[in-house]
């Protein structure tokens, strides 16, 4: 017993000195201040953990946006430094490594996160530094009242679930059931503007049911809905759950279309869901392969080149921020953060590939909203919905 | 009446999982009066080793017209049941004879060799040696081989450590410690996880083919929902015959009576022991790998922390200790998530759950099926 225990280490060690296979080196980052070598701006993104998919795209595009700034020539002969920080899809996390990006990369301006629950915690430590935030994706209306240092490019979820509720409309649905993830900020926000916008336009409310993040089984909830006889569902969750749902929906024999909103935007999705999403809709921003704009067409095929995959919505997101980062940058009189901060707020018509982009008086863009519909296993552009239309 | 007879189909779908999950607790507890709480986690490892099984490690096909495909794709899905069952188990015996069984017999020469992988586990982790299953089966077994070439250098060293040790230590076996460690297992086996199997949630797609049935008036029932049903009656009934009418399921009860005494009759305790873990880990492998090849829900590393605290609470409702109690147990939790998570209520459903357990407690302390027995201090 002994002997072959023996004999067993020797050869395991024989072996790999045999295949030479050593520890892989890792870089040495280096970084800190340095004077003014390099424009230093933080990037923080769910890169991994529940809802991956989110941060790895808007950083993408952030990343592509700051890679050709520079090879045009930077920024007052400057080129740009990306510290890109990965918050592991948790709020705790984003709260550190936000701090770590400030206090010790020396960072001027902070772009992250689409999950609004990771922005609302990291907002607060940007405003308690001065450095100003942008968010590509948050849609929560709260992220830009914790201070005036935070920024948002794209829509809130006021305008987000307003459109689903002119479109449900639109479709002829009378009675709308509501399932939300009592959890998230963000699902409880369009909930309620639905409903109300929903009941003013004349539609019933038949239901509301909630779940749980992490959730694994939502038949029961699913059946008492089912009982109510529905036109269709608003669910207004993200893809993690959706696919779950859709497919538990599909398996009790609830086979109304389902409704969501941006947080469904994921290539994921149709993994998670099979083909149980068919004919299903969703609000998202204005980005499509099927919108005919040649930026819009050139980001597809500048990010297809870089990555090897089609972008979604969230890199495009990620893109604009990024575009309209640089931007601010050249206006800005001095690069300072207090500087940077009026320049990004005096932002007017600057012309993104997801829309103009003119920030309001609360640090707020306003943009259109398009509806894709699931066709199968693929999304389509259905509708497009301007501010000026549900405004009326 | 529809909706009623629904929620209550998908209460004891719901509760035969627990159940499955809560025998294993049960049985460790009847044996060793240990509330073993790595046991959701290896619930959890048998969802991945599904995952892993369908996506890489065998041919599935994309499910087509072609009933040759469906066919194959079916036997090759048992295939992946008994693996994972398989693969559990053993985890299980690998978790008793580790972490559980120096604590109650003390420490062996062995256990220097344990010592030494777990003190190489960091340092590994440290030089980056581990990769992920996803980085590439080649990378993903170099990391393993330094890994256990690094743990048995340092275990040799140990060795003379371990045995000035066990000269010198009085056992006193306590239950607390036992239980310390039980947390401890399964704090290492959910952050091993993310290190192991990667953050990212993954999903398994459509391997068998689903089909609803439509009984009595309305009233769905899904395929998968019914394998899952069926094959977890199943497991029990095997369960419930090896506990009654083997020579090992024997021994597992004298055992659980007294275990001085059976050790005194001559029975291999930690042989029965470790076959106790190895069938508890197989009935929460089959568990974990149904719940995730048949629902379709998101596999984390943390999968198996909630179904795991919901599993053992049906095991102190039934009667820790007590099989049919832990059945019974799981059929409650289950029907009562499902009422409630279909009632205007769903909001509170797993606070229900534990208030169910509250109650039952303060009117039957030894749970439903549990037998008073006084201890002898």
């Amino acid at each position: 017993m002994k002997g072959t225990y023996m004999l067993a280490t020797g050869i395991l060690a024989v072996s790999l000195v045999l295949c030479g296979y050593g520890c892989r080196s890792h870089g040495v980052k280096i970084g800190g201040p340095g004077g003014l070598q390099e424009i230093p701006v933080g990037d923080f993104s769910s890169l991994t953990g529940d809802t991956a998919t989110f941060g790895t795209s808007t950083h993408n595009g952030l990343a592509l946006a700051i890679e050709q700034a520079n090879a045009a020539g930077g920024v007052k002969n400057l080129p740009i430094k990306l510290y890109t920080e990965d918050d592991q899809s948790m709020p705790d996390v984003a709260r550190t490594v936000v701090t770590k990006l400030i206090t010790e990369d020396h960072v001027i301006a902070v772009v992250g996160e689409v999950a609004s629950t990771r922005s609302l915690a990291a907002a607060p430590i940007c405003q308690q530094y001065k450095i100003p935030m942008i968010t590509p994706a948050s849609t929560n209306p709260a992220v830009t009242q914790k201070g005036d240092y935070i920024f948002r490019t794209c829509f809130t979820d006021d305008f987000q679930a307003a459109v689903m509720a002119h479109f449900a409309h639109d479709q002829g649905y009378k009675r709308v059931a509501v399932f939300k993830d009592i959890r998230n900020d963000y699902s409880i926000g369009i909930a309620k503007i639905f409903e109300a916008e929903f009941t003013k336009l004349g539609g019933t409310i038949t239901g509301e049911q909630t779940y749980q993040e992490g959730d694994t089984d939502f038949k029961a909830q699913l059946n008492t809905l089912k009982g109510q006889n529905p036109d269709a569902v608003l669910i207004p969750g993200y893809y993690s759950e959706v696919g779950t749902i859709a497919r538990q929906a599909r398996e009790i024999g609830l086979n109304v279309p389902l409704l969501g909103c941006d947080g469904w935007d994921s290539p994921k999705l149709i993994q998670a869901a099979g083909n149980a999403l068919n004919g299903c809709y969703f609000s998202d921003h204005y980005f499509s392969k099927d919108i005919k704009d040649p930026a819009m067409q050139k980001f597809f095929a500048d990010y297809k080149a870089k990555y090897g995959y089609t972008p979604d919505a969230l890199a495009a997101l990620g893109f604009d921020a990024g575009n309209l980062l640089v931007d601010a940058l050249k206006r800005a009189k001095s690069l300072t953060p207090s500087d940077l901060r009026d320049a990004l707020a005096t932002t007017k018509d600057f012309p993104g590939i997801t829309g103009k982009i003119t920030i309001d008086a609360n640090r707020n863009a306003r943009k259109a909203a398009i509806i894709m519909k699931i066709v199968g296993e693929k999304k389509v552009l259905y509708k497009v919905y301007t501010p000026e239309e549900i405004d009326q | 009446m529809r909706i009623f007879i629904q929620q209550l189909i998908f209460g004891i779908q719901l509760g035969s999982l627990y159940a499955l999950i809560a025998l294993g607790y049960t049985m460790v507890y009847g044996v060793l009066s240990l509330i073993n709480f790595a046991h959701g986690d290896v619930y959890m490892v048998g969802a991945y080793i599904g995952f892993y099984a369908c996506t890489y490690w065998l041919p599935f096909q994309r499910l087509s017209a072609d009933p040759h495909a469906t066919v194959m794709n079916i036997i090759l899905a048992v295939v992946v049941l008994l693996l994972s069952m398989l693969l559990c188990g053993v985890l299980g015996v690998v978790i008793e004879r580790f972490a559980y069984r120096p604590l109650r017999n003390g420490l062996g020469i062995t256990d220097a060799h344990f010592w030494g992988f777990a003190i190489a586990l960091p340092v590994a982790f440290h030089f980056h040696l581990f990769h992920r299953l996803s980085d590439g089966a080649g990378r993903f077994l170099f990391g393993i081989m330094w890994f256990l070439l690094i743990g048995m250098i340092v275990g040799y060293a140990l060795r003379p450590v371990i045995r000035w040790i066990s000269l010198r230590t009085v056992l006193s076996p306590s239950r607390l410690n036992a239980l310390i460690t039980a947390i401890g297992v399964s704090l290492l086996l959910e952050n091993g996880g993310w290190l192991v199997f990667g953050p990212n949630p993954e999903f398994i797609g459509t391997m068998v083919p689903e089909k609803n049935f439509k009984i009595l008036g309305g009233v769905i029932i899904n395929s998968s929902q019914l394998a899952i049903l069926v094959i977890s009656l199943l497991l029990m009934l095997i369960l419930r015959h090896i506990v009654l009418y083997t020579r090992t399921g024997k021994a597992m009860r004298a055992i659980s009576h007294d275990i001085d005494a059976a050790k005194m009759m001559g029975i291999n305790t930690d042989q029965v022991i470790s076959v106790t873990f190895a069938i508890g880990g197989a009935l929460a492998g089959a568990g974990g790998m149904m719940v995730g090849v048949l629902t379709h829900v998101q596999i984390t590393p943390l999968f198996g922390l909630l179904p795991g605290i919901k599993a053992f609470v049906a095991a102190v409702i039934g009667g820790p200790g007590n099989i049919p109690g832990a059945v019974l147990g799981g059929i409650i939790m289950g029907v009562a998530e499902a009422f409630v998570g279909g009632s205007s209520f769903s909001t509170y459903r797993d606070a229900i759950a534990f208030t169910i357990l509250i109650i039952i407690l303060l009117v039957r302390p030894a749970g439903l099926l549990g037998r008073n027995v006084t201890e002898k201090v």
